[in-house]
């Protein structure tokens, strides 16, 4: 801009200083404002994952260490995977991940289609129901974790109290058994995130033009027909943002997994979260730890990845 | 834009301050960072506080909750990594070694001196609290893992009397089974139960076997017959649990005892303090045995006070804490109450009780005998990464993931093997 002004003088105006001056401060000044969060982000976040990267190749133990020693951590994880009998940590935190993400996901998502379409019956004391459904997403995954943990504690809470009302055959155990704990953290997780996925449907429900649901209606459309045909596929965003929002809170669920089970009997309810936070802090294994949430953040990249690149296509089109 | 630059400044210049007036402040202050959060270890910490407190220096706690220590150590790795090192910090065996090699430990050689601790503790100690011919760490107490803890009134009833051998203890957890009661309180924590294979394996394999296996890592050991033998051992006596013992704290499994819910907890010495601070007296309400066949040896743990390489303006507060954590009168109000031992050799076991007593004798009859081994489980027996990888092992096998000894046996050899 300079150049231009000293090169041609012509075509500066006079009193060209002060209004440039003001008018590049007032263009430069939302670049100010965002240049510390922008380097922030760019240190701790991207800093941190080639940092996290540098360090999965070497063999940092207690401390990191930086002489590199090549792919033995991934080595480890890659035997830990496919030639373990009985299961080690980390093949029982992948399946543990299979399991949780897909229940949670599949249950949060159809649980709470189904109360927005419920909500959505212009039904009475609708604004007295929202808010109790969607109260357990204010709740942190902490707090969830404890008050399920008493709930499902066969000697406090379920089974105690229907023992004492004389039903003493109940027997609900999950929690303390190695096969069945990560369905409890599944339960847990499915209580505390479908009210805030029926919050999101009943806003996309309500954006839906009343016009073309009359239309079908005319046209003779069952409910059903309604629901199946018009309405849920005009959903397909909200589908798409519900299911990027859970898929990122299942990869990264840590906490609810140790309050709600302290790990679980034995490790069984890890998930990979709680595998690269043991193996990094607890175990002195640094180097493993780091690897692991490597492949963790190749695993979210896959799914957020093609969901961004559909999302930038629909933009430009 | 000039004002917002001088309000920054002037933040800054706040925040700076403050910095500085914390700083001036620690001087006369033991940051202490520790996991003693149960009522027996609190009350015993207590005694500390107040000797320091006697001589002007304020006591800062860092408790992390949580009976292994797990948490605190991952909270002072943060610390360290950070650069805001605490006055000291209680930590366990290899760790202390860990932290002295990455070069943040302090150095108390010259007190070391002056007050002869190279004379009153334990050599098997002064591995662990001695770095390169330096002094980085107090040893508190020295804890001892193989006790059999058990509530008298249920013995009483269901006619029990000590038992020598590993078959007299299933006889006497099967006599408390018929009685209804609860034969074993465990808490389902891989420390706990990493912790009360330790005494299986000395029992089993008697003291030569398990300083070989545990302390030497020696691999033929480790896939002996006789390492088969401590796992099936461990599936025998593993039947004897409630169900409900998965996660479960070791001082709510101790409670299970004192209120006579269960008959006996396989822990180190410290679940004393939490008899003891229910008031209860030994021989009288409860008694502590070794465990059966473990008679003779004594597989220990020190909790010792790591000290770190604090800046000089809060040396002399870390030089204080050092000596009154050594000095006799600590050592000895301080274990009577946590229901272990004093880490030097020299005190007098009159104030402690039975229970006590026999712990002070054992001890330095293990030391003079040579058969006072590091406890794996408690992290003396190998650095943190083998002694997790054997808890790992123990505890998927306690919960029936490993379904067999034999296959306990090829996951403990890789594991370790693992973690070198």
């Amino acid at each position: 801009m300079s150049t231009v002004a000293t090169t041609d003088p012509v075509l500066t105006p006079a009193h060209s200083t002060p209004i440039s001056l003001r008018g590049r401060l007032q263009d430069a000044l939302p670049k100010i404002v965002l240049a510390p969060s922008f380097v922030i982000t760019l240190v701790f976040v991207y800093g941190f994952i080639v940092w996290t990267a540098y360090l999965s190749f070497t063999n940092s133990k207690t401390f990191p260490s930086y002489a590199l020693t090549g792919a033995r951590a991934y080595q480890r994880l890659w035997r830990w995977t496919f030639e373990s009998d009985p299961p080690s940590s980390w093949y029982t935190s992948i399946t543990n991940m299979a399991i949780f993400g897909f229940l949670y996901v599949g249950i949060c998502l159809a649980l709470g289609l189904f109360l927005a379409i419920l909500l959505d019956q212009k039904i009475r004391g609708e604004g007295v129901l929202r808010p109790i459904f969607l109260y357990p997403m204010a709740l942190s995954f902490i707090v969830t974790g404890v008050a399920w943990k008493w709930f499902l504690d066969p000697g406090l809470g379920l089974e105690q109290t229907l023992h004492h009302f004389g039903w003493t055959s109940f027997h609900f155990d999950w929690i303390k058994n190695k096969d069945f704990v990560i369905y409890t953290v599944v339960i847990a997780g499915v209580w505390q995130a479908s009210g805030f996925v029926m919050a999101m449907f009943l806003a996309g429900l309500r954006g839906i033009d009343g016009e073309i649901m009359k239309a079908a209606q005319i046209d003779g459309a069952s409910p059903l027909q309604l629901y199946r045909r018009i309405v849920i596929p005009l959903l397909r965003p909200i589908f798409l943002s519900a299911f990027i929002v859970l898929a990122h809170m299942a990869i990264k669920s840590y906490d609810l997994v140790v309050a709600l089970t302290s790990g679980g009997p034995g490790g069984s309810a890890w998930l990979p979260s709680n595998f690269m936070y043991e193996y990094t802090f607890k175990r002195n294994e640094m180097a493993v730890g780091s690897a692991s949430a490597i492949i963790m953040l190749m695993t979210i990249s896959a799914i957020i990845v093609p969901y961004l690149y559909s999302e930038l296509k629909e933009k430009a089109r | 834009m000039n004002r917002f630059l001088t309000t920054t400044a002037m933040i800054a210049l706040a925040l700076a301050g403050a910095h500085v007036s914390a700083r001036a402040a620690d001087v006369k202050e033991v940051q202490m960072l520790h996991w003693w959060t149960s009522g027996g270890e609190a009350a015993a910490l207590n005694v500390l506080k107040q000797d320091l407190s006697k001589e002007g220096f304020a006591w800062k706690d860092v408790p992390v909750a949580g009976g292994g220590g797990d948490a605190a150590m991952t909270a002072l790795k943060a610390m360290v990594a950070a650069g805001t090192y605490p006055t000291a910090s209680q930590m366990l065996g290899y760790t202390v070694l860990d932290y002295a090699q990455a070069g943040v430990m302090g150095d108390l050689t010259e007190t070391a001196k002056k007050e002869g601790w190279d004379k009153s503790v334990p050599a098997a100690l002064q591995k662990f609290s001695v770095y390169d011919g330096k002094w980085v760490a107090a040893p508190v107490n020295v804890h001892s893992v193989n006790w059999l803890w058990i509530n008298k009134a249920v013995m009483d009833k269901i006619g029990g009397t000590q038992p020598k051998t590993f078959d007299d203890l299933i006889a006497l957890l099967d006599k408390a089974k018929a009685a209804g009661v609860i034969p074993l309180a465990l808490g389902g924590q891989n420390w706990q139960e990493a912790t009360m294979f330790d005494s299986i394996v000395l029992s089993t394999g008697g003291p030569e076997f398990y300083k070989k296996a545990f302390n030497d890592l020696d691999e033929e050991s480790l896939k002996s017959d006789t390492m088969k033998k401590s796992f099936d051992n461990l599936a025998t006596i593993i039947k004897y649990v409630d169900p409900n013992f998965s996660g479960r704290d070791w001082n709510l499994a101790t409670a299970m005892v004192i209120k006579g819910d269960a008959l006996v907890q396989v822990m180190g010495d410290w679940a004393k303090g939490e008899f003891v601070a229910a008031k209860k007296t030994p021989d009288k309400d409860f008694l502590c045995y070794r465990f059966p066949g473990t008679e003779g040896s004594v597989v220990y743990n020190s909790d010792m006070f790591g000290m770190f390489n604090v800046p000089d303006d809060r040396k002399a507060a870390q030089v204080a804490l050092a000596t009154a954590t050594l000095s006799k009168s600590f050592q000895s109000a301080f274990n009577v109450v946590k229901g272990s031992v004093p880490a030097r050799t020299d005190v007098p076991d009159t104030d402690f009780d039975a229970c006590g007593k026999k712990g002070i004798a054992d001890l330095k009859a293990a030391n003079e005998g040579g058969t006072l081994f590091g406890s794996l489980a408690q992290g003396y027996g190998a650095p943190p990464a083998i002694a997790n990888a054997y808890k790992d092992v123990v505890s998927k096998f306690v919960h029936g993931q490993i379904k067999s000894s034999d296959e306990a046996v090829k996951q403990l050899v890789q594991a370790i093997d693992d973690a070198r």
